[in-house]
Protein backbone atom coordinates (compact mmCIF):
# COMPACT_ATOMS: atom_id res chain seq x y z
CA UNK A 1 0.00 0.00 0.00
CA UNK A 2 2.80 2.39 0.92
CA UNK A 3 4.54 1.70 -2.40
CA UNK A 4 1.28 2.38 -4.25
CA UNK A 5 0.99 5.66 -2.41
CA UNK A 6 4.55 6.45 -3.49
CA UNK A 7 3.70 5.61 -7.11
CA UNK A 8 0.87 8.15 -6.94
CA UNK A 9 3.35 10.82 -5.81
CA UNK A 10 5.80 9.91 -8.59
CA UNK A 11 3.09 10.04 -11.27
CA UNK A 12 1.61 13.26 -9.89
CA UNK A 13 5.03 14.96 -9.90
CA UNK A 14 5.78 13.64 -13.40
CA UNK A 15 2.44 15.08 -14.61
CA UNK A 16 3.19 18.39 -12.95
CA UNK A 17 6.62 18.30 -14.61
CA UNK A 18 5.04 17.68 -18.04
CA UNK A 19 2.59 20.54 -17.47
CA UNK A 20 5.37 22.94 -16.47
CA UNK A 21 7.63 21.83 -19.34
CA UNK A 22 4.91 22.37 -21.93
CA UNK A 23 3.26 25.40 -20.37
CA UNK A 24 6.47 27.35 -19.76
CA UNK A 25 8.43 25.90 -22.74
CA UNK A 26 11.19 24.75 -20.41
CA UNK A 27 14.15 23.00 -22.08
CA UNK A 28 13.97 20.07 -19.60
CA UNK A 29 11.83 16.92 -20.15
CA UNK A 30 8.78 16.51 -17.87
CA UNK A 31 10.15 13.61 -15.77
CA UNK A 32 13.36 15.60 -15.09
CA UNK A 33 11.35 18.55 -13.78
CA UNK A 34 9.35 15.99 -11.75
CA UNK A 35 12.63 14.73 -10.30
CA UNK A 36 13.70 18.26 -9.31
CA UNK A 37 10.27 18.91 -7.74
CA UNK A 38 10.50 15.62 -5.81
CA UNK A 39 13.95 16.63 -4.56
CA UNK A 40 12.31 19.69 -2.97
CA UNK A 41 9.28 17.73 -1.69
CA UNK A 42 11.29 14.95 0.03
CA UNK A 43 11.75 17.15 3.12
CA UNK A 44 8.13 16.27 4.08
CA UNK A 45 7.59 12.78 5.51
CA UNK A 46 4.13 12.48 3.85
CA UNK A 47 6.04 12.39 0.59
CA UNK A 48 9.29 10.81 1.78
CA UNK A 49 8.07 7.56 3.37
CA UNK A 50 5.84 6.33 0.52
CA UNK A 51 8.26 7.52 -2.18
CA UNK A 52 11.14 5.67 -0.50
CA UNK A 53 9.18 2.40 -0.58
CA UNK A 54 8.25 2.82 -4.24
CA UNK A 55 11.60 4.20 -5.44
CA UNK A 56 13.49 1.23 -4.02
CA UNK A 57 11.33 -1.24 -5.96
CA UNK A 58 11.48 0.81 -9.15
CA UNK A 59 15.21 1.56 -9.05
CA UNK A 60 16.32 -1.94 -8.08
CA UNK A 61 14.58 -3.24 -11.24
CA UNK A 62 15.69 -0.32 -13.38
CA UNK A 63 17.42 -2.41 -16.03
CA UNK A 64 14.17 -4.26 -16.90
CA UNK A 65 12.63 -0.95 -17.97
CA UNK A 66 15.15 -0.61 -20.84
CA UNK A 67 14.21 -3.92 -22.47
CA UNK A 68 11.22 -2.72 -24.60
CA UNK A 69 13.30 0.10 -26.14
CA UNK A 70 16.30 -2.19 -26.60
CA UNK A 71 14.23 -4.73 -28.54
CA UNK A 72 13.48 -1.81 -30.91
CA UNK A 73 16.91 -2.48 -32.44
CA UNK A 74 15.08 -4.97 -34.67
CA UNK A 75 13.28 -2.14 -36.50
CA UNK A 76 16.62 -0.69 -37.60
CA UNK A 77 18.05 -3.92 -38.90
CA UNK A 78 18.89 -2.37 -42.33
CA UNK A 79 20.86 0.49 -40.73
CA UNK A 80 22.49 -2.04 -38.42
CA UNK A 81 23.53 -4.38 -41.22
CA UNK A 82 24.93 -1.47 -43.23
CA UNK A 83 26.69 0.52 -40.48
CA UNK A 84 26.52 -1.90 -37.53
CA UNK A 85 30.24 -2.36 -36.92
CA UNK A 86 31.04 1.32 -37.27
CA UNK A 87 28.14 2.31 -34.99
CA UNK A 88 29.27 -0.24 -32.41
CA UNK A 89 32.86 1.03 -32.63
CA UNK A 90 31.69 4.61 -32.04
CA UNK A 91 29.53 3.60 -29.07
CA UNK A 92 32.24 1.46 -27.45
CA UNK A 93 35.07 3.98 -27.91
CA UNK A 94 33.06 7.02 -26.78
CA UNK A 95 31.65 5.18 -23.76
CA UNK A 96 35.11 4.05 -22.68
CA UNK A 97 36.37 7.63 -23.15
CA UNK A 98 33.51 8.95 -21.01
CA UNK A 99 34.11 6.38 -18.26
CA UNK A 100 37.87 7.03 -18.16
CA UNK A 101 37.58 10.83 -18.12
CA UNK A 102 34.93 10.81 -15.37
CA UNK A 103 36.71 8.36 -13.09
CA UNK A 104 40.12 10.00 -13.57
CA UNK A 105 38.70 13.48 -12.90
CA UNK A 106 37.36 12.25 -9.56
CA UNK A 107 40.58 10.32 -8.88
CA UNK A 108 42.81 13.37 -9.42
CA UNK A 109 40.60 15.66 -7.38
CA UNK A 110 40.51 13.07 -4.62
CA UNK A 111 44.29 12.61 -4.51
CA UNK A 112 44.84 16.30 -3.95
CA UNK A 113 42.29 16.60 -1.15
CA UNK A 114 43.18 13.36 0.71
CA UNK A 115 46.88 14.20 0.17
CA UNK A 116 46.52 17.52 1.94
CA UNK A 117 44.50 15.87 4.71
CA UNK A 118 47.37 13.45 5.28
CA UNK A 119 49.87 16.30 5.23
CA UNK A 120 47.82 18.02 7.90
CA UNK A 121 47.99 14.88 10.04
CA UNK A 122 51.75 14.57 9.65
CA UNK A 123 52.38 18.26 10.26
CA UNK B 1 0.19 -28.45 -35.64
CA UNK B 2 -2.31 -26.05 -37.36
CA UNK B 3 -4.04 -25.69 -33.96
CA UNK B 4 -0.76 -24.53 -32.46
CA UNK B 5 -0.14 -22.09 -35.29
CA UNK B 6 -3.62 -20.57 -34.83
CA UNK B 7 -3.04 -20.28 -31.13
CA UNK B 8 0.35 -18.61 -31.67
CA UNK B 9 -1.12 -16.15 -34.17
CA UNK B 10 -3.80 -15.22 -31.65
CA UNK B 11 -1.50 -15.00 -28.63
CA UNK B 12 1.31 -13.11 -30.37
CA UNK B 13 -1.16 -10.40 -31.42
CA UNK B 14 -2.44 -9.55 -27.90
CA UNK B 15 -0.71 -7.07 -25.57
CA UNK B 16 -0.54 -9.89 -23.04
CA UNK B 17 2.16 -11.57 -25.15
CA UNK B 18 4.64 -8.67 -25.24
CA UNK B 19 4.30 -8.02 -21.52
CA UNK B 20 4.58 -11.69 -20.49
CA UNK B 21 7.50 -12.41 -22.83
CA UNK B 22 9.44 -9.39 -21.55
CA UNK B 23 8.96 -10.29 -17.89
CA UNK B 24 9.57 -14.04 -18.23
CA UNK B 25 12.67 -13.75 -20.44
CA UNK B 26 14.09 -11.02 -18.18
CA UNK B 27 13.53 -13.10 -15.02
CA UNK B 28 15.22 -16.11 -16.62
CA UNK B 29 18.15 -13.95 -17.74
CA UNK B 30 18.34 -12.49 -14.23
CA UNK B 31 18.42 -15.98 -12.69
CA UNK B 32 21.22 -17.01 -15.06
CA UNK B 33 23.13 -13.81 -14.26
CA UNK B 34 22.91 -14.57 -10.51
CA UNK B 35 24.01 -18.15 -11.08
CA UNK B 36 27.03 -16.94 -13.08
CA UNK B 37 28.16 -14.73 -10.15
CA UNK B 38 26.99 -11.58 -11.97
CA UNK B 39 29.67 -11.85 -14.65
CA UNK B 40 29.50 -8.64 -16.75
CA UNK B 41 29.08 -10.53 -20.05
CA UNK B 42 25.98 -12.30 -18.67
CA UNK B 43 24.18 -8.94 -18.39
CA UNK B 44 20.42 -9.66 -18.19
CA UNK B 45 19.35 -6.71 -20.40
CA UNK B 46 21.76 -7.77 -23.16
CA UNK B 47 20.50 -11.36 -23.26
CA UNK B 48 16.82 -10.43 -22.86
CA UNK B 49 17.08 -8.06 -25.82
CA UNK B 50 18.93 -10.64 -27.95
CA UNK B 51 16.43 -13.42 -27.15
CA UNK B 52 13.33 -11.23 -27.66
CA UNK B 53 14.51 -9.42 -30.82
CA UNK B 54 15.76 -12.73 -32.28
CA UNK B 55 12.53 -14.50 -31.38
CA UNK B 56 10.33 -11.75 -32.85
CA UNK B 57 12.33 -11.66 -36.09
CA UNK B 58 12.26 -15.46 -36.36
CA UNK B 59 8.47 -15.66 -35.85
CA UNK B 60 7.68 -12.55 -37.97
CA UNK B 61 5.97 -10.73 -35.10
CA UNK B 62 6.27 -6.98 -35.87
CA UNK B 63 7.79 -4.70 -33.23
CA UNK B 64 4.60 -2.58 -32.75
CA UNK B 65 2.68 -5.77 -31.83
CA UNK B 66 5.30 -6.60 -29.22
CA UNK B 67 5.42 -3.02 -27.98
CA UNK B 68 1.63 -2.97 -27.46
CA UNK B 69 2.31 -5.16 -24.43
CA UNK B 70 5.84 -4.05 -23.53
CA UNK B 71 4.73 -0.39 -23.32
CA UNK B 72 3.41 -1.04 -19.81
CA UNK B 73 6.97 -1.69 -18.69
CA UNK B 74 8.37 1.10 -20.89
CA UNK B 75 5.91 3.53 -19.29
CA UNK B 76 7.56 3.07 -15.89
CA UNK B 77 10.73 4.79 -17.14
CA UNK B 78 9.03 8.17 -16.51
CA UNK B 79 8.26 7.60 -12.81
CA UNK B 80 11.70 5.92 -12.49
CA UNK B 81 13.39 9.14 -13.64
CA UNK B 82 11.34 11.07 -11.03
CA UNK B 83 12.31 8.46 -8.41
CA UNK B 84 16.01 9.24 -9.02
CA UNK B 85 15.49 12.16 -6.63
CA UNK B 86 15.49 9.60 -3.80
CA UNK B 87 19.17 8.47 -4.03
CA UNK B 88 20.14 12.13 -4.56
CA UNK B 89 18.25 13.19 -1.45
CA UNK B 90 19.74 10.37 0.64
CA UNK B 91 23.25 11.61 -0.20
CA UNK B 92 22.45 15.31 0.08
CA UNK B 93 25.06 15.95 2.77
CA UNK B 94 27.94 14.42 0.81
CA UNK B 95 26.61 16.16 -2.26
CA UNK B 96 26.74 19.51 -0.51
CA UNK B 97 30.40 18.91 0.43
CA UNK B 98 31.57 17.46 -2.85
CA UNK B 99 29.42 19.16 -5.47
CA UNK B 100 32.20 21.17 -7.20
CA UNK B 101 34.26 18.11 -8.08
CA UNK B 102 31.22 15.95 -8.87
CA UNK B 103 29.83 18.62 -11.17
CA UNK B 104 33.24 18.97 -12.85
CA UNK B 105 33.51 15.19 -13.35
CA UNK B 106 29.94 14.97 -14.70
CA UNK B 107 30.59 17.83 -17.14
CA UNK B 108 33.95 16.46 -18.29
CA UNK B 109 32.64 12.91 -18.72
CA UNK B 110 29.44 14.02 -20.46
CA UNK B 111 31.19 16.37 -22.88
CA UNK B 112 33.86 13.77 -23.74
CA UNK B 113 31.29 10.98 -24.25
CA UNK B 114 29.00 13.07 -26.50
CA UNK B 115 31.78 14.94 -28.29
CA UNK B 116 33.88 11.87 -29.04
CA UNK B 117 30.79 9.99 -30.28
CA UNK B 118 29.92 12.78 -32.73
CA UNK B 119 33.52 13.21 -33.87
CA UNK B 120 34.12 9.46 -34.38
CA UNK B 121 30.80 9.07 -36.21
CA UNK B 122 31.79 11.91 -38.53
CA UNK B 123 35.29 10.47 -39.09
CA UNK B 124 33.83 7.04 -39.89
CA UNK B 125 31.44 8.54 -42.42
CA UNK B 126 28.15 7.66 -40.73
CA UNK B 127 25.02 9.44 -42.08
CA UNK B 128 24.27 12.76 -40.30
CA UNK B 129 21.00 11.56 -38.70
CA UNK B 130 22.89 8.60 -37.21
CA UNK B 131 25.69 10.87 -35.91
CA UNK B 132 23.13 13.20 -34.32
CA UNK B 133 21.33 10.25 -32.70
CA UNK B 134 24.65 9.23 -31.13
CA UNK B 135 25.15 12.51 -29.24
CA UNK B 136 22.71 11.96 -26.30
CA UNK B 137 23.70 8.28 -25.91
CA UNK B 138 25.07 8.60 -22.36
CA UNK B 139 21.71 9.84 -21.04
CA UNK B 140 18.97 7.45 -19.93
CA UNK B 141 16.88 6.22 -22.92
CA UNK B 142 13.62 8.24 -22.53
CA UNK B 143 15.56 11.49 -22.13
CA UNK B 144 17.97 10.59 -24.97
CA UNK B 145 14.96 10.20 -27.28
CA UNK B 146 13.71 13.69 -26.40
CA UNK B 147 17.14 15.27 -26.93
CA UNK B 148 17.69 13.46 -30.26
CA UNK B 149 14.35 14.76 -31.51
CA UNK B 150 15.33 18.32 -30.63
CA UNK B 151 18.67 18.23 -32.49
CA UNK B 152 17.48 16.38 -35.61
CA UNK B 153 18.37 12.77 -34.82
CA UNK B 154 16.12 9.68 -34.89
CA UNK B 155 14.53 9.14 -31.42
CA UNK B 156 14.17 5.34 -31.73
CA UNK B 157 17.78 4.99 -32.87
CA UNK B 158 18.95 7.26 -30.04
CA UNK B 159 17.16 4.99 -27.55
CA UNK B 160 18.89 1.91 -28.97
CA UNK B 161 22.29 3.67 -28.82
CA UNK B 162 21.57 4.61 -25.21
CA UNK B 163 20.80 1.00 -24.32
CA UNK B 164 23.98 -0.27 -26.07
CA UNK B 165 26.01 2.45 -24.31
CA UNK B 166 24.61 1.29 -20.99
CA UNK B 167 25.58 -2.27 -21.77
CA UNK B 168 29.11 -1.29 -22.84
CA UNK B 169 29.57 0.52 -19.51
CA UNK B 170 28.17 -2.39 -17.50
CA UNK B 171 30.37 -4.86 -19.42
CA UNK B 172 33.68 -2.96 -19.44
CA UNK B 173 33.53 -0.83 -16.27
CA UNK B 174 35.11 -3.23 -13.85
CA UNK B 175 38.07 -4.13 -16.11
CA UNK B 176 38.65 -0.51 -17.05
CA UNK B 177 38.65 0.77 -13.46
CA UNK B 178 40.91 -2.07 -12.29
CA UNK B 179 43.34 -1.31 -15.14
CA UNK B 180 43.38 2.39 -14.16
CA UNK B 181 44.15 1.43 -10.55
CA UNK B 182 40.99 2.91 -9.03
CA UNK B 183 40.80 1.64 -5.44
CA UNK B 184 37.96 -0.36 -3.89
CA UNK B 185 37.62 1.69 -0.69
CA UNK B 186 34.40 3.73 -0.22
CA UNK B 187 35.80 6.67 -2.17
CA UNK B 188 37.02 4.43 -4.98
CA UNK B 189 33.60 2.80 -5.16
CA UNK B 190 31.98 6.23 -5.25
CA UNK B 191 34.21 7.24 -8.19
CA UNK B 192 33.53 3.95 -10.04
CA UNK B 193 29.78 4.30 -9.55
CA UNK B 194 29.78 7.96 -10.51
CA UNK B 195 31.64 7.20 -13.76
CA UNK B 196 29.21 4.38 -14.61
CA UNK B 197 26.19 6.62 -14.02
CA UNK B 198 27.74 9.46 -16.04
CA UNK B 199 28.82 7.50 -19.12
CA UNK B 200 26.31 4.65 -19.15
CA UNK B 201 23.19 5.90 -17.28
CA UNK B 202 20.59 3.49 -15.83
CA UNK B 203 22.08 0.23 -17.07
CA UNK B 204 25.51 1.17 -15.72
CA UNK B 205 23.81 2.32 -12.52
CA UNK B 206 21.90 -0.97 -12.21
CA UNK B 207 25.22 -2.81 -12.53
CA UNK B 208 26.87 -0.54 -9.94
CA UNK B 209 23.94 -1.05 -7.55
CA UNK B 210 24.42 -4.82 -7.71
CA UNK B 211 28.14 -4.63 -7.06
CA UNK B 212 28.35 -2.10 -4.22
CA UNK B 213 25.93 0.17 -2.32
CA UNK B 214 28.20 3.26 -2.42
CA UNK B 215 28.82 2.75 -6.14
CA UNK B 216 25.08 2.37 -6.71
CA UNK B 217 24.16 5.55 -4.87
CA UNK B 218 26.77 7.61 -6.72
CA UNK B 219 25.72 6.06 -10.02
CA UNK B 220 22.12 7.15 -9.35
CA UNK B 221 23.36 10.61 -8.49
CA UNK B 222 25.50 10.82 -11.64
CA UNK B 223 22.67 9.63 -13.82
CA UNK B 224 20.32 12.27 -12.42
CA UNK B 225 22.96 14.96 -12.87
CA UNK B 226 23.68 13.84 -16.44
CA UNK B 227 19.97 13.97 -17.30
CA UNK B 228 19.78 17.61 -16.17
CA UNK B 229 23.10 18.66 -17.75
CA UNK B 230 22.50 16.93 -21.10
CA UNK B 231 18.93 18.12 -21.58
CA UNK B 232 20.07 21.69 -20.88
CA UNK B 233 23.46 21.77 -22.62
CA UNK B 234 23.14 19.59 -25.76
CA UNK B 235 20.24 21.56 -27.34
CA UNK B 236 21.93 24.80 -26.22
CA UNK B 237 25.21 23.80 -27.89
CA UNK B 238 23.31 23.14 -31.13
CA UNK B 239 21.56 26.49 -31.01
CA UNK B 240 24.91 28.26 -30.63
CA UNK B 241 26.85 26.30 -33.28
Amino acid sequence: MLALHGMAWLLALQSLGELLARGLHLPLPGPVIGMLLLLLALRWSVVRDPVAACANVLLSNLSLLFVPVGVGVMTHISLVSQYGLRMLAVVVLSTVAGLVVTVLTLHWLRDRSTGSAEDDLHA
Amino acid sequence: MPKFVELWVYLSATPLFGLTATLVVYLLAQALYTRLDQAPWANPVLWTVIVLAGGLLATDVPYPTYFAGAQFIHFLLGPAVVALAWPLWQRRQELRQRWPRLLLAALAGGVVASGSAFLLAWLMGLPPEVSLSLIPKSVTAPVAMGIAEKIGGIPALAAVFAVITGLVGALTGRYLFDALGISTDPEGWAARGFALGTASHGIGAARALQVNADAGAYAGLALGLQVVLASLLIPLAFRLL
